[in-house]
């Protein structure tokens, strides 16, 4: 091993941004018939390193060589002339063409455009890998999986042979993942270099031949996979011993808290997202919300947080005493002025939850700058809060006056969730509360949303990963195109493939993600 | 290492520079415009760039008159930009200050003529001002409403609605003309100054002094208001703010009626207080330069205060050397041009480097004690 040329070798590559050192002089090789797991946390340059890769942004210092020859790469178009193609995590295509003008698009090619023979190069490419994609299809009927591997085809379609994916199995199922990995094992053993970040530790160990980790911007080291193991690993990234397991205390007393019967909700388009869903969500306890994105989950934790227009059916909320209280037809503001304390940590924390141009203690102000009478806002009780969150929940930060679009995702995170959950809730709505998160930041949620449940909130977690949405929730509800596929008693790692299988299971639907 | 082969120009953002810093760059920007600004003139016309320069401070400076007219022409560019800046802050492009100052100066000018001789003098000033600000509110309140009830594109609304009180304006010129024939209202109440904001020490004063309490309180309610703080949520995001239950429609509706009660207010103090008669170019564009002197102070009030004497100083000046030298007017808009692209343009150096090739990027970013042994290529180090 030790005699091969690396495809490409890093030697002490450095970035700066500002005043934050994202790469610190890091080595790093990569080799072709490999696939290489690149580990880190969130914030310790794992993409901006691949990002110097594919061009997009140039190193401060550092060499880059590749098959041993020092290279320059300042473009996305020089780093295709070196053979490197990098899918990102969020995809770059044009919604309204085909499959086949994507991939061509930005390609100088002599001559007349010939669609007919690209189609045919692109059906070679698909025979050659196992990829499954029509040519002449366009993107926006395509589902989260067939968009990325119409990503994958445009970057060897170029000719790449040296292939970087940024967390691509954030979006698929477990059966899509499946047949990602069994493609991505087939250029493997065509002698392509992969490179694939990811923070699943099942698919490091599932899919890699090497491990390299980063931690705060610097390289901590490699290992053959089968070498090492997920708590080894997890411990290099974070620099101290985790425990890798999730708690799951037995609910104590439950009783339902919203109950919902037989909502529909409609998009804009009068597309129809939720149909004739109905369960309850218990106090003290954590129900899971399963589905392939795109399902409903988004229309349903709005629909209960009064943000979503509903067109039948009922929310109720179930005060202590047996009570109810209906929440359709309010907005967020009367839903408080009832006395329900409800909290949501929504999908998208920038555009929703927070604002990102604000500093930590305006965004703490979002939920109580109206209390009081003045005219004038309150500025000292968020201040204090935003310290304590940052204090508790131990949010890196410069400091309070630092705007949240700053911070990283996972301090994003903890800045939202602390000051939802300060606001002492009944209930908790959470839309992907650990996405993009790395280990250490999503075990404060998992834990910060148990302290919740051991209080008797009645938590709602939508979640993506099945693994933890198995381990952690006291219930799962899988939603399927939008209907209720099945609700799952009693979780466990066993149930994996029948909840993946749940949620395909309507059909239909559920391909149009 | 000849192949490898650095971009020629390779930016790098830069850490946060230290206040002093920041204004090292834009006080060098004013030089290397000045430098420019030099080099053109006596290019294109021969004259003495350092005669220019103190023609132009002299005629925005020069004798107590002409600053007094300078103060003047701040104030009301102030005005304006503290009008615009609310629906700014919630990303509202009002770009009607034209139309809601002219229908706030047609509103004062109405009550001074229709009422100048009924009303005692009091009366009429508030009359006139009540009148001036509901008018500019409603101008702006109907844009306002089809954004919020329908999402309607604010900016080419609020532009078009210019184009109609223009319209109005010119048609009641001719309505109030006097002489009749002449096309032209004249001064309004010229004998019994009817309606006329007293004057008290230079006949700006007052303008000057109700327009300086104006930013301090337009700062005061953007800072520290819980209405500043749901515009700029507004603003930022409208999602976020429907999230935490901000009626948004609201809030652009009650925005919009204080940006154009400003607006209308503006109008009011030029008919009423200084010009005393009404034509359609009484705005004179002024409603296009606030948008520039709000964004050039970031929308901050109080930035605004030097943003719009900059911009007051560059249009005298500019105009006194076209009178001086007899150049062309366009001549001093050329020179005002080139220093204000160079005063935007720094903002984009305070915010990044630019390191060229051949010379290796320099931020030390750790203590230099903890770096890495010198790249082996022998690359320059430079320090800026």
């Amino acid at each position: 091993m030790q005699e091969r040329i690396p495809a490409i070798e890093l030697r002490g590559i450095t970035k700066v941004f500002g005043r934050i050192v994202a790469n610190d002089h890091v080595n790093l090789s990569i080799y072709r018939g490999e696939i290489l797991a690149l580990l880190g946390e969130n914030g310790s340059g794992k993409t901006t390193l691949m990002n110097m890769l594919s061009g997009i942004y140039f190193p401060d210092e550092g060499q880059i060589l590749i098959d041993g020859k020092e290279v320059s790469i300042s473009s996305p178009r020089e780093a295709f002339a070196h053979g490197i193609g990098m899918i990102h995590q969020h995809f770059k295509l044009v919604d309204v063409l085909t499959a086949t003008e994507n991939i061509i698009l930005g390609l100088k090619e002599p001559g007349r455009l010939d669609l007919a023979a690209a189609a045919k190069k692109i059906r070679a490419i698909c025979d050659q890998y196992g990829f499954d994609v029509d040519p002449n299809q366009k993107i926006y009927e395509m589902s989260v999986s067939q968009k990325q591997t119409v990503e994958i085809v445009k970057v060897l379609y170029r000719g790449a042979d040296i292939l970087i994916l940024d967390e691509p199995t954030a979006v698929l199922t477990p059966q899509e993942t499946d047949r990602l990995f069994a493609v991505l094992r087939n250029m493997r053993d065509d002698g392509k270099a992969i490179v694939i970040i990811t923070h699943k530790m099942h698919e490091v160990e599932d899919l890699s031949d090497r491990v390299a980790v980063l931690r705060h911007g610097t390289y901590v080291g490699d290992m053959a996979t089968k070498k090492t193991n997920a708590q080894e690993m997890t411990d290099m990234m974070v620099g101290r011993t985790v425990s890798l397991n999730i708690d799951r205390p037995t609910p104590v007393n439950p009783k339902p808290r919203i109950v919902v019967d037989g909502i529909t909700v409609k998009n804009e388009e009068g597309i129809t997202m939720l149909d004739d869903v109905s369960f309850e969500a218990r106090t003290g306890e954590v129900l899971g919300i399963a589905g392939i994105s795109g399902s409903g989950q988004k229309e349903l934790l709005e629909a209960i947080a009064g943000l979503q227009p509903v067109v039948s059916g009922s929310i109720r909320y179930v005060e202590d005493d047996g009570s109810t209280q209906e929440l359709i037809g309010k907005d967020p503001l009367q839903i408080e002025q009832l006395g329900v304390t409800l909290s949501f940590v929504p999908e998208d924390r920038l555009g929703m939850g927070l604002v990102g141009n604000m500093d930590l203690s305006d965004n703490m102000m979002l939920r109580s700058f109206r209390e009081g009478k003045s005219v004038f806002t309150d500025r000292k009780t968020p201040h204090d809060l935003a310290e304590k969150v940052v204090d508790e929940l131990e949010v890196s930060t410069p400091g309070i006056s630092t705007p949240v679009r700053r911070l990283s995702g996972g301090n994003v995170q903890k800045v939202l969730v602390g000051r939802e959950i300060a606001s002492a809730p009944t209930v908790l709505l959470t839309a992907y509360a650990v996405r993009g998160l790395d280990i250490g930041a999503s075990y404060t949620i998992y834990r910060l949303i148990n302290e919740q449940k051991a209080k008797g909130v009645a938590v709602i977690y939508v979640g993506e990963d099945l693994d933890v949405l198995l381990e952690l929730c006291d219930r799962i509800l899988v939603l399927c195109g939008g209907k209720v596929s099945g609700i799952l008693d009693a979780p466990d790692a066993s149930k994996k493939n029948e909840v993946g299988l749940m949620m395909t299971r309507l059909g239909g639907g559920a391909d149009h993600a | 290492m000849p192949e490898k082969k650095a971009p020629l120009i390779h930016l790098t953002k830069r850490k946060v520079l230290p206040w002093y810093a920041a204004w090292g760059i834009r006080l060098a920007a004013i030089v290397a415009a000045l430098i420019v600004c030099a080099i053109v003139t006596t290019v294109t016309t021969g004259l003495d760039p350092l005669s220019v320069y103190s023609t132009m401070f002299s005629g925005a400076f020069g004798t107590t008159r002409r600053l007094w007219i300078t103060g003047k022409e701040t104030a009301i560019l102030l005005c304006i930009s503290l009008a615009l800046t609310p629906a700014f802050r919630m990303w509202f492009w009002n770009l009607g200050g034209e139309g809601q100052i002219l229908i706030g100066a047609l509103a004062t000018a109405a009550t001074m003529i229709l009422l100048g001789t009924s009303l005692p003098g009091p009366a009429l000033i508030a009359v006139g001002i009540i009148a001036a600000i509901a008018a500019g509110a409603v101008w702006a309140l109907i844009p306002a409403v089809f954004k919020a009830k329908w999402n309607t594109n604010e900016t080419l609304f609020t532009l078009m609605m210019n184009y109609v009180a223009t319209q109005l304006v010119a048609y009641y010129v001719i309505v109030w003309e006097v002489p009749k024939g002449s096309g032209t209202i004249g001064i309004i109440n010229q004998k019994s100054e009817a309606g006329w904001l007293p004057v008290i020490g230079n006949r700006y004063l007052l303008l000057i002094l109700v327009v300086a309490v104006l930013t301090v309180l337009m700062y005061i309610y953007l800072t520290y208001s819980k209405h500043g703080y749901e515009i700029s949520v507004v603003g930022e995001s409208e999602a976020t703010a429907r999230y935490v239950g901000i009626k948004v429609e609201k809030v652009i509706l009650r925005t919009m009626l204080l940006s154009g009660a400003i607006c209308g207010l503006t109008g009011y103090l030029m008919v009423a207080g200084t010009d005393h008669t009404l034509t359609t170019t009484l705005a004179g564009g002024q409603g296009f330069t606030a948008v520039m002197v709000a964004w050039l102070a970031k929308f901050n009030p109080i930035g605004m205060i030097f943003s719009s004497l900059l911009i007051a100083f560059l249009s005298r000046g500019s105009g006194e050397i076209s009178t001086a030298f007899g150049l062309n007017h366009a001549f001093g808009d050329i020179l005002t041009g080139i220093i204000l692209f160079f005063i935007i343009g720094c903002e984009f150096f305070i915010n990044y480097k630019l390191n060229l090739r051949g010379k290796a990027p320099k931020e030390p970013a750790r203590p230099a004690a903890e770096k890495a042994p010198a790249a082996p290529e022998g690359k320059e180090e430079s320090h800026v």
